[in-house]
């Protein structure tokens, strides 16, 4: 009881501190010559009031304070400590402390790091990031207070879902939102940046390591998310196209557009409007998506606990944010004029213009799929469901040009290129086809579409991979990144040709047979743990080259909450996953038994760690080298 | 004049979007799939509960009084319930009460008959669920109301007191 | 070099013969396509409940009977309305869907090549 209001006037406080950053900020805004250093102090105070707040959530979890709402309704003394603690950002409340953590840490690095910047400057960041902390803060206090008493206190809690208890998804939502709330820092620098008119060359190389970092965050934050899910969920798929996993991958395209343009702002100054744009667009791509998941207007597999009350706040929130964004870039933003724009049509810059291109339709298709019943069911009270082959039809054909540019941008030089290494570029087009015109003949249909994406990916492969190992690349960060980029394309679209499945209702005992497999279910043992009781099927999977694999799924029945779960059991190779998972079914005594073999699943992470690493190192690169 | 129309116009854009979510928000997220009404029966074939013989849906529906299909198994909590409620329609002269058994096992069901009373008619053993999906049904329990081969009404969920009420006031 | 590479990954592709369970195109693309109506955000092709369980075994008899993909899909768009299919169909509800981001495509291609144009002259 004790931490609840700790953490509760740990807030109030904080939201007290925006308001006496913002007052000396403008004040010593208008009369500048040096930093206030109280701004700097009271910065800390409140990243340090909502660390404290934060905490003692934290402790109200791993001591099972039940007279704590969000601990009632999330938590149970039966919950392993890792699951408690990690419990504390699993739910609405929580997380949206963990937001706050988040925007009051950034702008307090930014203010310590950020060195050759006007003071103005640091100081209008300041003041836009506390805008946004304040929205924030009044949100968690008004609609979402994770310190809400209920009398008398409970003798037990409701419990996590246990799919929420797996160290993926522990991890998920603190990696994820370095990212996606890190944007704050861009889009508050940005409209501090257009307002001042300093967006310039100087403004780029210094924004560009937030834009890295938050986008390495992002990404890995994404990954855990498919992770999870694939080794979670049970159904063997790792991106389903639902709301939740759109609203994460928008601002990811955002920002990859924002990096790649930030490059070229670096060099010269040219695309300064656009820069601008998708700053601001990446952060209020991240709250539309906030907006999406937390008000209940979607249905989807991963919302949080809906509340219109929350939905008009953030709504209201989100939109201050947009008409606020659009007036200072309305009102302030000069462009520049046109004759720094020079530059031939074969150039790196127009590669990156192209990747824009693509990339921004690529945004739209995600935007449109996910709010577009929205807008239809408000029009015309018709429900309809957009899902995967919706997105598939209309990104894979763009996909093909896409890999073709990330392969030949990087080599153009600036301003004016030839194209060197013609020969390799036609030789390795040549490979690619004759390559994939013979994987996807002996093991599929769709020969064509499929040849030609499958050719493409390779294709960026190859040359990426080839200019790895004679060193001639400019960037090596960038190579490593499309490369990544190109082994998971590769790795999803193989998957995708190559992965097979068998269906089968089996009693203990059974085998089932087919020309290439044998299923034997062999037996089952029964176990009771801490909070649930376990179900393991033993199953030998002999397949045509006479290997066995032994495999054991599991079924959970928990007792709080009252729920079933799966648990597939994943053999990982090299090569592929083996995935096999059971099911009851309904008052037979039967199972339900999914076995299927999925190749290069491990690809498939291990490229998008690549893509990061690419990222990163970027981020730690020094300065000479450019 | 045209840098003034940019702005204007994304800014309507801007307003017309947050129309457009602040009204999706009043809307519920929740699906429940509309059959038209007024819908003739589907045509099925099925095996009957008891003598495993297999009907048509065209014979099934034949006398000119009302039925009540109601879909219901013994492992369904809310189907108890509502049980108690279908052994007193039984008694109506002008309905007839059959049930369709889904995705049950033989002996469980016949228990749970014998224990709560049997009000149906004839019954339909669903055991693959999929004659309930020919229905437009996708859970337990559902009942439709059906006169001259045609659905009058559909009920989702557990029949209450006042469902039965309007049923009689229907069929009267 | 470019030639051990080739070699390489024509090993690893001949060396899936023995990775096959058995397949079932038709039926996994229907199924996928349907949407678990007592799922929350889950096709009936990954959905182990029960409803998607029976609308497999249904999708399965149907396509026995000889109903065809798009008879399949309107079977089940009868009972239970639209919503069921994740791949919105084409028609007057759903022009905006398909065609505004291919729209925004060609728009954006027409800015770049016009500011290209642009700077030629």
């Amino acid at each position: 009881m004790l931490y609840s209001s700790i953490g509760y006037y740990a807030l109030i406080l904080g939201l007290g501190i925006s308001l006496i950053l913002v007052y000396f900020s403008i004040k010593n805004f208008q009369n500048s010559s040096t930093l206030n250093t109280k701004i700097l102090s009271f910065t800390f105070l409140q990243f340090f009031l909502v660390v404290i707040s934060f905490v003692s959530l934290v402790i109200s979890f791993v001591l099972s304070d039940f007279s704590n709402e969000t601990v009632f309704n999330n938590s149970h003394t039966t919950k392993p400590l890792f699951y408690k603690i990690a419990g504390t950002w699993g739910n609405h409340e929580g997380s949206l402390l963990l937001w706050l953590l988040v925007l009051t840490l950034f702008i307090l690095i930014f203010f310590l790091k950020t060195k050759n910047q006007p003071l103005k400057y640091k100081l209008l960041t300041l003041i836009f990031q506390q805008i946004i902390i304040i929205g924030f803060f009044l949100f968690l206090i008004q609609t979402s207070n994770p310190f809400n008493f209920i009398f008398p206190t409970p003798e037990e809690g409701m419990g996590l879902n246990p799919i929420l208890q797996d160290p993926a998804l522990a991890i998920h939502p603190p990696i994820l939102y370095l990212g996606y709330v890190g944007s704050s820092i861009i889009f508050s620098s940005a409209l501090a940046a257009t307002y001042l008119n300093l967006v310039s060359k100087v403004w780029a190389s210094h924004i560009k390591k937030w834009i890295i970092a938050s986008w390495v965050f992002l990404t890995l934050g994404i990954l855990l998310g498919s992770i999870w899910a694939y080794y979670e969920l049970g159904w063997g798929g790792f991106w389903f196209w639902d709301p939740v996993e759109n609203v994460s991958l928008m601002p990811w395209l955002a920002l990859t557009t924002l990096l790649h343009c930030i490059i070229v702002l670096e060099k010269k100054q040219v695309l300064t409007s656009w820069v601008i744009i998708l700053s601001i667009s990446t952060f209020t791509l991240s709250m539309c998506g906030t907006f999406l998941v937390r008000s209940g207007i979607l249905n989807s597999v991963h919302t949080f606990a809906n509340d219109p009350e929350r939905g008009l706040f953030i709504l209201v929130f989100l939109f201050s944010l947009i008409f606020i964004s659009l007036f200072i870039f309305f009102f302030f933003h000069k462009s520049s004029p046109n004759n720094s724009n020079s530059f031939f049509w074969l150039s790196k810059e127009t590669s990156i213009i192209i990747n824009n291109w693509f990339m921004m339709y690529f945004l739209s298709v995600v935007l449109i799929g996910t709010i577009y019943p929205i807008f239809l069911e408000v029009l015309s009270s018709q429900k309809i469901s957009v899902g995967p082959p919706f997105y598939h039809k209309l990104i894979i054909p763009f996909l093909i040009p896409f890999l073709m540019a990330m392969a030949i941008g990087p080599k153009l030089k600036w301003i004016k290129s030839n194209i060197v290494d013609k020969f390799y570029l036609v030789l390795f087009f040549a490979i690619s086809i004759v390559l994939s015109f013979l994987i996807v003949k002996k093991f599929s249909t769709n020969l064509l579409i499929n040849t030609i994406l499958v050719s493409s990916a390779l294709y960026l492969f190859f040359i990426t991979l080839r200019d790895f190992f004679i060193r001639k690349y400019s960037n090596i960060s960038q190579n490593i990144a499309h490369f990544g980029f190109s082994l998971l394309i590769l790795s999803i679209l193989l998957n995708n040709l190559f992965s097979s499945e068998i269906i089968t209702n089996l009693k203990v005992g059974e085998t089932f047979t087919s020309s290439k497999t044998k299923i034997v279910f062999k037996s089952i043992n029964q176990k009771q743990e801490k909070n649930y009781k376990s179900i393991i099927a033993n199953f030998s999977i002999e397949n045509i080259n006479e290997t066995i694999e032994d495999l054991s799924p599991e079924l959970r029945i928990y007792n709080q909450p009252n729920i079933v779960t799966s648990e597939a059991d994943i053999k990982t190779t090299l090569l592929s996953d083996k995935f096999i998972v059971i099911n009851i079914v309904q008052n037979q005594d039967y199972f339900n038994v999914r076995y299927q073999v999925k190749p290069f699943m491990l690809w498939i992470w291990i490229s998008v760690i690549l893509i990061s690493f690419g990222g990163l190192l970027s981020f730690f690169k020094r300065e000479h080298e450019k | 004049m045209k840098n003034k129309l940019l702005p204007i116009f994304i800014t309507l854009i801007f307003i017309i979007i947050f129309i457009f979510f602040y009204k999706g928000l009043q809307n519920t997220s929740i699906y429940t799939p509309q059959t038209k009404i007024s819908n003739k029966i589907p045509s099925f074939k099925g095996d009957l509960f008891y003598s495993d013989e297999t009907i048509n849906s065209s014979n099934f529906f034949k006398s000119e009084k009302f039925y009540l299909l109601n879909v219901w198994s013994s492992w369904c909590v809310p189907c108890r319930k509502e049980h108690v409620l279908l052994m007193d329609l039984k008694e109506v002269k002008k309905l007839k009460v059959v049930g369709i058994n889904y995705k049950d096992k033989k002996i469980n069901a016949e228990n749970f008959l014998s224990e709560l009373g049997n009000p149906y008619e004839k019954i339909i053993f669903d055991q693959e669920g999929i004659i309930a999906i020919e229905w437009g049904a996708y859970g337990v329990p559902e009942s439709f109301l059906i006169k001259d081969e045609v659905i009058i009404k559909r009920y989702i969920g557990p029949l209450d007191k006042k469902l039965t009420e309007e049923i009689k006031s229907i069929i009267k | 070099m470019k030639i051990f590479k080739l070699f390489f990954i024509i090993y690893l592709i001949s060396s899936f013969n023995n990775l096959e369970a058995s397949n079932d195109d038709i039926k996994s693309k229907i199924t996928k396509n349907l949407r678990c109506l007592v799922c929350q955000g889950q096709s009936v092709y990954d959905s182990d409940s029960e409803f998607a369980i029976s609308m497999k075994i249904l999708v399965d008899k149907k396509l026995a009977e000889g109903f065809s993909e798009i008879q399949i899909y309107d079977f089940f768009k009868e009972r239970y309305g639209e919503w069921i299919l994740y791949d919105p169909e084409l028609n007057k509800n759903t022009y905006i869907l398909w065609l505004l981001p291919i729209l925004i495509f060609v728009i954006g291609g027409a800015i770049i090549i016009k500011s290209f144009i642009i700077k030629k002259n």
